[in-house]
């Protein structure tokens, strides 16, 4: 080990109400709300316990399910044209394109906004009577149709396209830095053998940035996983149910439908799906390094 | 043949500027994603410069014609949000109010902790470190309930004090992870000359590594002040009517008017909300880039 830390009592008594605090008010919420989810609460928390009867119950509710579908959907057409987009961008702007500054600025910008402005902003664009469509039956195109958020086995698309345009910017991103990380002398090598230059990039350099790739299909998942915002400001979950999210489903359940015991056995079962599939992640992303180098 | 080869050996040099058919081709997509990317923002300022008869007679791509500012100033002062018709200003304020203690005092909690994590040995600190690892990645709704329940307890529920500590709460991890990683890489003869001077662990934090911090404190406040002003979930359910944000009066603003609905004052409404994230990026630039990186992938 490089350092020696000596241990101080500043540090302790510093240390001590932080423990206080993430052991309050992250582990012990969690467990409050898993055990919540384990009663026969409804309106208010009581403390009958009755095993995993909401859970029987959430997944014998229709709306759940269609929720699961839904974001399983949104989640899988987000990630997919996000990585083709974002790879495709940053092959480009490491290309030596002109204005390659202006572009990554133009492209990055939706990231900066919040998903309520995405939003409302799709949800213009996308209005049949006065937004893209009106814009192109008055160009005279007038068989174009673009109703995907009023109808209701479209709507999901529309979602995703508006994720799509907020999130591809940060994905072009970490694949440019991606891209840039990897050793130049590929690019020499490949030269010398006369390998045209997309060979190279999709059958060695796109193998070689896995570890971005991963990474960029983490922080998508998870953030589809906590989409919420989006669908409110978009859809507002319509029409019908036809984007409704589970995110969504918890929050009404909670707060308008007042059925906490819904709620938290559908928290319970993001918070399972969580750790099952990040947590082999966390470790080797954040506590690897501690036992090979230095 | 050796000038040829000597050449190659800076192969990714710039190129002549001859546009060959694939060169054409990258620009032409890089074009179009452009203008994919740039059209929202293109029809959302021109729309907020039309007047009402316009946008029914007039396309969305179209310049304004009777170019007015009177969007701006009603969803400024007197749109209504199903509440009140005060306008935006109310939710501006508000999301100034809770943004700027937030701020601070996450940033100043995630130093404090990620200093401690880093340069300090102290009991179970790789276990405090996973926990709020977790904290970071599982979604808010996992914690929502328990914490409306305290909070209403101890009586503060729907207040100020509310949701700038629930963003405390919540922009903790990411901060940690920030500033521990920065902290880690100070060289630690720095540190130990310190410990030989007799600085004790405030001393040290104050004195040298506060002032060398610089640099990340400038990415954590890009990275704060972007997540707290964009926030809505948290804002919905823990900050109150009150002291609703932005975000949340601009979605009541649009989502729930009846009747024909002002499109030029929505589009204006929301150019507004979404101004002060807007500014900063542009200023801010590769340190934005560099915010989101550290923020998003390593810590």
């Amino acid at each position: 080990m490089a350092r020696k830390q000596k241990r101080s009592w500043g540090a302790t008594l510093t240390i001590i109400p932080f423990w206080v605090l993430i052991l309050g008010a992250y582990v012990g919420t969690m467990i409050w709300t898993v055990f919540i989810s384990m009663t026969s609460s409804k309106m208010l928390p009581n403390s009958t316990f009755v095993g995993f009867d909401q859970y029987r119950r959430l997944f014998a509710t229709d709306r759940w399910n269609i929720a699961v579908h839904n974001i399983i959907i949104y989640g899988a057409l987000l990630m997919m044209l996000c990585l083709v987009i974002g790879f495709l961008m940053a092959v480009m702007l490491d290309s030596r394109i002109r204005a390659e500054d202006t572009v990554r600025t133009i492209v990055l910008y939706p990231y900066a906004m919040s998903f309520i402005v995405t939003g409302l902003i799709w949800q213009w664009m996308m209005n049949p009577t006065v937004g893209l469509e009106k814009a192109m039956h008055d160009f005279g195109w007038t068989s174009f149709s673009f109703d995907w958020l009023v109808t209701s086995d479209k709507a999901i698309y529309a979602l995703v396209i508006a994720g799509v345009w907020q999130a591809s910017g940060l994905i072009t991103a970490l694949m440019l830095a991606g891209l840039r990380g990897i050793d130049q002398d590929i690019w020499k090598a490949s030269r010398v053998d006369g390998i045209p230059t997309w060979r190279v990039y999709f059958s060695i350099v796109l193998p070689m940035m896995r570890p971005t790739i991963v990474t960029a299909v983490v922080l998508m998942s998870l953030s589809v996983i906590k989409a919420y915002d989006l669908v409110v400001a978009l859809t507002g979950g319509g029409p019908g149910l036809s984007t409704d999210v589970p995110a969504k489903f918890i929050m009404d359940f909670f707060f308008e439908r007042a059925n906490i015991g819904l709620a938290t056995a559908a928290c319970s079962v993001l918070l399972a799906f969580v750790l099952v599939f990040f947590t082999p992640w966390f470790y080797f992303e954040y506590f690897r390094e501690k036992k090979g180098n230095r | 043949m050796t000038s040829v080869v000597a050449t190659q050996t800076h192969a990714r040099g710039p190129r002549p500027n001859r546009l060959t058919p694939g060169r054409a081709g990258i620009y032409a997509f890089v074009v179009v994603s452009c203008l994919f990317f740039l059209m929202p923002l293109y029809i959302m300022v021109v729309t907020s410069f039309k007047t009402q008869d316009e946008i029914r007679m007039s396309q969305i791509f179209a310049l304004p014609r009777d170019f007015t500012v009177q969007p701006w100033i009603e969803a400024w002062s007197s749109a209504c949000t199903g509440v009140s018709c005060d306008g935006l200003k109310i939710g501006f304020l508000n999301s100034v109010t809770i943004t700027v203690p937030a701020v601070i005092l996450s940033i100043l909690a995630g130093a404090i902790l990620g200093y401690s994590l880093s340069l300090w040995r102290t009991k179970g600190s790789n276990l405090l470190f996973g926990l709020l690892l977790a904290g970071a990645f599982l979604p808010y709704q996992i914690f929502i309930y328990p914490l409306v329940r305290v909070y209403a307890y101890v009586s503060l529920y729907g207040t100020l004090f509310n949701i700038i500590t629930v963003h405390v709460i919540f922009g903790l991890p990411v901060m940690t992870l920030l500033f521990r990683n920065y902290f880690a890489s100070v060289p630690i003869e720095l540190f130990k000359a310190a410990r030989v001077d007799g600085a004790g662990f405030w001393r040290i934090f104050i004195s040298i590594m506060l002032p060398l911090s610089t640099p990340m404190v400038i990415v954590a406040v890009i990275l704060q002040v972007t997540g707290i002003w964009n926030d809505f979930l948290l804002g919905t359910v823990f900050a109150g009517q009150t002291n609703w944000p932005m975000t949340v009066q601009l979605n009541n603003i649009v989502n729930t008017t009846q009747g024909t609905r002002a499109y030029n004052v929505d589009m204006a409404a929301t150019i507004l909300t979404a101004a002060v994230p807007l500014t900063i990026y542009f200023l801010s630039g590769r340190w934005f880039v560099r915010g989101i990186a550290a923020g998003a992938v390593k810590g």
